[in-house]
């Protein structure tokens, strides 16, 4: 049997193969000193004449060596071959690949009228593994952000009446961060992620029905201690305020169960770095499982009591409209979700062949038990590897292995939690639902993969 | 252990609550204070709150009025209030200008008596107002005093809040005009909410005991692997008209990879080899003005000059389009109005500093703190075209 070269499906033709060796070495020399539009010119000109001479798009091969004795891009050495480059600390703080500058962050048009009261989306379709870079995390303002000088930050401990608390407390940032600490991977993700497509699909990709989600590793100290310190009536006390420091002056209420389990923590640090002021510096809650909203950024308070609070996104927003008319209130926990983000709505698949089905699955209840994988809108489904660590509550990788053959694929992901419980698809959820409930939306999502290679969200009857 | 250098501490955070739970018997039994022996734990850490401190940031209001402070406020006061403070977002009848939800309406006199907004169940009613989904009254004066006005959150004064709560609720006709709403009456005002008794809490969705159905899931899927039905019929995706709402999806991709992004500037191609050649030759370029700009909204773009970015920041865009109107006029019609006038550049920055109404409208601008040398570059600006 004769013995082939392995499909390489995944590598496109560089443009720069359509045109003369000469043609390249200019446009890398225009390239350098900055002249971008005449680059976008020449690759145009050259897949233009590509389209007349050449057939673009080959099965079997996607890489091929081309005539005269191979790619240019190796036989003729770049510059960056034959010079040197550039020192050390350019930038203090080093920056993403200029070739990455379409991996951003980004609002959904329409979504809200305001960039203060908004959110920007996490570009879910350019992201590996299971941690969102801190400065792509997805962002959610209900009164703009702020960068507070953390020497004057402090955070307040108190009781709904004069008996939860021994004494209430105050601790500056420095006492906060010389306590003992944890460090822990946590998903969060907005209540109101997907919840655009409750009706029908309304938005072309990932980031935009997804990206309200990402994945940091936190660290910071274990609530218990600091209501441990205050000497807290656990007993009266069953549950917590959590309120930010900025103008909109967050609040919302948390259950004490989760504090008592040592999950709820007071975050400092993001990634290894200190949080973003976009994500709260200098102290945030971190409320594994449950939806951003109780994430408090700019924490400046916890009171403890003996009752819901019924705060403004437990009686106006984050209230859950069911198809009675009756709204679920206090709804926190983020169920069993996954999603596919690569093949994902808006991408082109560059050719037929072998690709890696890749993808995102977290559940508010515990681990990622088993992710499922069907091509073929539902009817079969193939488990897909999860890729380690699986941890709790947190996002989980996986993928799966699949030769694309040229026709019309519905991709899909169905993630299951170490509790047995099923993601559900849209029919089984509107069924118990309805389609208004702008939070919650946990369904399964699914990308049509076209015969053009072009990716198209849509929902199944 | 003669090793341990003075105050080694060795208890975790497990064996802390059980030192804690042995202290807490142990404290009661010989009078101790129990949080001395927590904070043994982690001595020189955290001190007590002063009583001042305390008053200061504990504001919240609970549905049982906990935390309310006593005071009064009338509707006739609220109005006056809300024509300066609040319309230019909320409009002057509540309907939103278009900038938040709308505030009032959707509830009836009937909805008064049940406590459950009648219009919830309609799904073809557009959108849901505050007072429809509002349950507890204490919610309200708890968000106006600690959030409202929008750019000058914890600035009214406790009669003011009263007031403001008392005008929303006569906007939607629970409240005649006469009213004062006090500490006295707020939980008679409760009783006639329109949505009182419209919330659950029966749901799996709660982490805790004392709330929902202790984490029982309402939608338990089967996880079929084979043959499941029924055969797949794709419902819903988004109408061509739409392909380009969300900007050109190739500048959305990564540029190298098992894929690119779609060329959405133009109608979808038919051949995989279209599709390619669109989405290569849409991306190969890089953008390093994007990289910089370091953000940047819808189609990565963002950025803009200095002033737009000030504009931004100070919530001017809120309410003024460069181009376009919103609540105000857009940055170009103000420019353009402006473009003779000797003295433009000062009366624009008076006008940013102190506000004004009548000169485009009867919807109030209202004064704005910024730092002078900031309210004159963007005056400047404005003098100078409102250029992007």
């Amino acid at each position: 049997m004769k013995q082939q070269d392995p499909p390489s499906g995944r590598l496109i033709k560089a443009p720069e193969n359509f045109i003369h060796g000469d043609g390249v070495r200019a446009v890398f020399r225009e390239a350098h000193a900055g002249r971008r539009d005449f680059v976008r010119g020449a690759f145009a000109a050259a897949l233009a004449g590509a389209a007349t001479t050449a057939a673009p798009l080959a099965m079997a091969q996607a890489n091929p060596a081309p005539a005269g004795g191979g790619d240019p891009n190796i036989l003729e050495l770049p510059a960056h071959t034959r010079g040197l480059g550039q020192p050390v600390v350019t930038d203090g703080y080093g920056k993403p690949s200029q070739y990455e500058a379409n991996v951003q962050r980004r609002q959904s048009p329409g979504l809200t009228q305001t960039t203060q009261a908004s959110v920007s989306f996490a570009p879910l379709q350019s992201l590996f593994g299971i941690v969102t870079p801190s400065g792509l995390h997805f962002e959610r303002h209900h009164q703009g952000w702020w960068d507070i000088d953390p020497s004057k930050h402090r955070l307040m401990l108190n009781g709904s009446d004069e008996k939860m608390l021994k004494k209430p407390m105050v601790f500056s940032v420095d006492e906060i961060m010389r306590l003992p600490s944890v460090s822990r991977f946590h998903f969060i993700e907005c209540g109101a992620n997907t919840g655009m497509e409750w009706g029908n699909v309304a938005v072309p990709t990932c980031q935009y029905t997804h990206g309200m989600l990402s994945c940091c590793e936190f660290t910071g100290v274990p609530l218990k201690i600091l209501l441990d310190m205050a000497g807290c009536d656990y007993k009266r006390g069953r549950y917590l305020l959590a309120e930010g420091a900025d103008g909109s002056s967050m609040t919302r209420t948390i259950p004490m169960e989760l504090v008592e389990s040592g999950e709820v923590f007071v975050a400092y640090g993001q990634n290894g770095e200190m949080l973003r002021p976009e994500n709260g510096y200098p102290l945030r809650l971190v409320v594994p499982g449950v939806q951003g909203v109780s994430w408090v950024k700019y924490l400046r308070r916890i009171e403890v009591g003996d009752q819901p609070y019924g705060a403004k996104d437990e009686v106006m927003h984050y209230i859950d409209l069911m198809p009675d008319g009756r709204h679920r209130q206090y709804s926190s926990t983020q169920e069993v979700k996954s999603v596919v983000t690569t093949p994902s709505g808006g991408q082109v698949l560059l050719d037929q062949g072998y690709y890696q089905i890749s993808g995102l699955a977290w559940s508010g209840r515990g681990k990622v038990r088993r992710v499922d994988v069907s091509v073929d809108g539902g009817r079969n489904w193939k488990t897909a590897r999860l890729q380690g660590p699986v941890m709790d509550k947190c996002l989980t990788r996986f993928t799966l292995d699949w030769a694309w053959n040229g026709k019309p694929a519905l991709v899909m992901s169905r993630a299951t939690d170490d509790t047995g419980q099923v993601q559900p698809n849209y029919r089984q959820l509107r069924a118990v639902r309805g389609s208004r409930s702008i939070y919650h939306n946990n369904a399964i999502q699914s990308w049509l993969v076209q015969e053009s290679g072009e990716v198209k969200n849509v929902q199944l009857s | 252990m003669s090793s341990c250098p003075d105050g080694w501490v060795t208890v975790s955070s497990r064996s802390l609550v059980k030192g804690l739970t042995r202290a807490l018997l142990f404290g009661a039994a010989m009078g101790f204070g129990v949080q001395a022996f927590a904070q043994a734990a982690y001595p020189g850490v955290g001190r007590t709150a002063t009583p001042p401190e305390v008053a200061a940031w504990d504001i919240d209001v609970r549905p049982d009025f906990k935390g309310l402070p006593a005071g009064a406020g009338s509707v006739a006061k609220g109005m006056e209030v809300w024509e300066a403070k609040c319309a230019s977002c909320h409009g002057i009848f509540g309907e939103s200008n278009e900038v938040f939800s709308p505030v009032a309406g959707g509830t009836t006199a009937q909805d008064m008596k049940t406590g459950r907004v009648a219009r919830l169940t309609d799904s073809s009613f557009p959108g849901r107002t505050t007072l429809m989904k509002m349950s507890s009254v204490s919610t309200l004066w708890d968000y106006i005093n600690r959030a409202m006005p929008w750019n000058a959150p914890k600035s009214l004064t406790v009669e003011e809040v009263y007031a403001v709560t008392a005008y929303v609720l006569n906007l939607g006709r629970v409240l005649p005009d006469s009213f004062v709403l006090s500490n006295h009456n707020i939980a008679e005002v409760q009783a006639l909410l329109p949505n009182r008794n419209g919330m659950t809490t029966d749901h799996g969705l709660w982490p805790g005991k004392g709330l929902g159905n202790g984490g029982k899931p309402d939608v338990r899927p089967v996880a079929c692997m084979s043959n499941c039905g029924p055969e797949p019929k794709v419902a819903s995706f988004l109408p061509d008209f739409a392909r380009n709402n969300h900007g050109n999806l190739a500048e959305q991709q990564r540029m190298v990879g098992p894929q690119r992004g779609a060329d959405t500037t133009r109608p979808a191609p038919i051949t995989a080899a279209a599709a390619v050649a669109a989405a290569t030759a849409a991306t190969v370029a890089p953008r390093p003005a994007a990289a910089g700009a370091g953000g940047g909204g819808a189609g990565g773009g963002g950025g803009g000059t200095a002033a737009l970015a000030l504009a931004t920041r100070h919530a001017c865009t809120a309410c003024h389009g460069v181009e376009n109107r919103i609540v105000g006029p857009s940055f170009k019609e103000i420019a353009t109005k402006y473009a003779g006038r000797v003295d433009a550049e000062a009366y624009l920055a008076s006008k940013i500093k102190g506000g004004g109404q009548g000169v485009w409208g009867t919807i109030p601008m209202p004064a704005q703190s910024l730092p002078d040398n900031e309210a004159k570059a963007l005056a400047a600006w404005l003098v100078a075209g409102a250029k992007k």
